[in-house]
């Protein structure tokens, strides 16, 4: 899956300058950078949300899966029936993924009187649901506290792995960025583009491991901690 | 006491409900009421169907809502009196003039509603739908309708109270059955008992549909904001 943009401006004012990579299956890609670097705008290039670039996208037609930043779930419809609104005739898999993701329990909740945790948990088995080949993901952990972030990123790890997913995350962590991340690709400028490329080779035994994840976040960031 | 208040101009309660047994009894009060209550129901099912399509069309496209927004403003503040009058003269003093003004006076209130509505629409829950690829039948059932229905049911509640006081007026104006018929009957004949009871026995019918129908669904369309 190749993504090439070139430029991308709003009221004439250039946000987004040459930013070319590629999401290989089964692989992590982070897009990392200080709030307002456009890495969110980008994301909404590549959902197909905003049309108005230069640059080519070679996946028109592949399925992906989006988690947006807010769950945006149906608030007036339960967790059941959020999932199985977007495909509608998969009963089955509905269950393993509710079960999968940790909401058999939940089911029949009303997506309105969830925390934002398990709101976040209902949006990734949303976008499962559907077979993506890409999995797209807007800072899916932000707001949460430590232990609900933790879980997810450790459910988000395994699913990837197991379903075999081209994935894209956006983050401002770089704890984050390092567990799940097979690339980093570091965001800047005004203009945004891509300033530098961190690729992370780590087992799928050493992205569990705590103590090592923050040892690489001091190599690659050096920050204290 | 009588010296104060003589019983012509207030008659006392008994009166009234003696009168309204009367009229109960002879068949009067249900003819009437039963043909003003078909005259609200006729053209408030028409106001919220029309006024429901115009305002989602003002709310949703821009251009047309900027362009028909003075048309609005007028059609807002133009009498009631000022429509009844032109409808009777345009149409004939006829039911399809009645109820057509009726539903002309209603239609810009539901419209106004609706175009608040559509506007505040969630933008994002739109993006979600358009990202996992809904049809449009799904997306308006689904994502849409659920949105608006707290509004369609803030339309109906006001649009019921305006409706029913609009349909007296255009009887009395112009029909030769109805409460408000009746009620000028009264006027007439200087009959306040008469009046009374049938103003009582409207607000009593009023009451029944506000409590019977226009709450409970109200609540049931509004049931998920209170998380």
């Amino acid at each position: 899956m190749q993504i090439s943009i070139l430029h991308k401006a709003f009221q004439q004012k250039p946000v987004l300058g040459k930013i070319q990579f590629e999401l290989n299956t089964g692989e992590t890609t982070v897009l990392f950078g200080p709030s307002g670097c456009g890495k969110s705008t980008l994301l909404r290039l590549l959902a197909g949300l905003d049309i108005e670039f230069e640059g080519e996208l070679t996946h028109r037609e592949t399925r992906l899966g989006v988690v947006f930043q807010e769950p945006r779930l149906l608030p007036w419809r339960t967790v059941y029936q959020n999932v199985a609104m977007v495909a509608p005739d998969k009963s089955a898999r509905i269950e393993q993924l509710l079960e999968e993701t940790g909401l058999q329990n939940v089911a029949a909740l009303e997506a309105s009187k969830l925390s934002l945790g398990m709101a976040r948990r209902v949006a990734l088995a949303r976008a499962l649901i559907i077979e993506p080949e890409a999995l797209i993901l807007d800072e899916p952990f932000v707001s949460l506290d430590r232990e609900r972030a933790s879980q997810l990123r450790l459910l988000l790890l395994d699913i990837i792995e197991r379903y075999k997913l081209k994935a894209l995350l956006v983050t401002h962590d770089p704890y984050e960025a390092v567990q799940l991340a097979h690339q980093i690709l570091v965001m800047g400028g005004t203009p945004s583009k891509l300033q530098q490329r961190i690729p992370i080779n780590l087992s799928a035994a050493e992205r569990r491991d705590n103590t090592l994840i923050a040892k690489v976040v001091n190599q690659f960031f050096d920050r204290p901690g | 006491m009588a010296a104060f208040a003589p019983t012509e101009l207030l008659p006392p309660p008994w009166q009234v409900f003696e009168r309204i047994y009367d009229e109960i009894s002879s068949g009067e009060l249900v003819y009437h009421c039963m043909a003003t209550l078909g005259r609200v129901i006729t053209a408030f099912t028409l106001a919220m169907v029309i006024g429901i399509m115009i305002g989602l069309v003002m709310g949703l496209q821009k251009a047309i809502g900027r362009f028909f927004d003075p048309w609005l403003l007028l059609m807002l503040n133009l009498p009631a009196l000022v429509i009844i009058i032109l409808c009777y003269l345009w149409v004939g003093l006829n039911e399809v003039a009645a109820i057509l003004a009726v539903t002309i006076n209603k239609i810009p209130n539901v419209a106004v509603t609706l175009r608040e509505g559509a506007k505040a629409l969630d933008r994002d829950l739109l993006e979600m739908a358009r990202c996992y690829r809904l049809s449009k039948r799904t997306t308006l059932t689904e994502v849409i309708w659920p949105q608006l229905t707290p509004f369609i049911a803030a339309a109906a509640r006001s649009g019921l109270a305006l409706v029913w006081k609009i349909v007296l007026v255009v009887e009395l104006l112009g029909r030769s059955n109805g409460v408000g018929f009746q009620l000028h009957l009264y006027f007439q004949m200087f009959d306040i008992t008469g009046i009374l009871a049938y103003s009582i026995a409207f607000i009593v019918i009023i009451w029944v549909i506000e409590y019977a129908a226009v709450r409970p669904w109200e609540q049931h369309v509004n049931s998920w904001r209170k998380a």
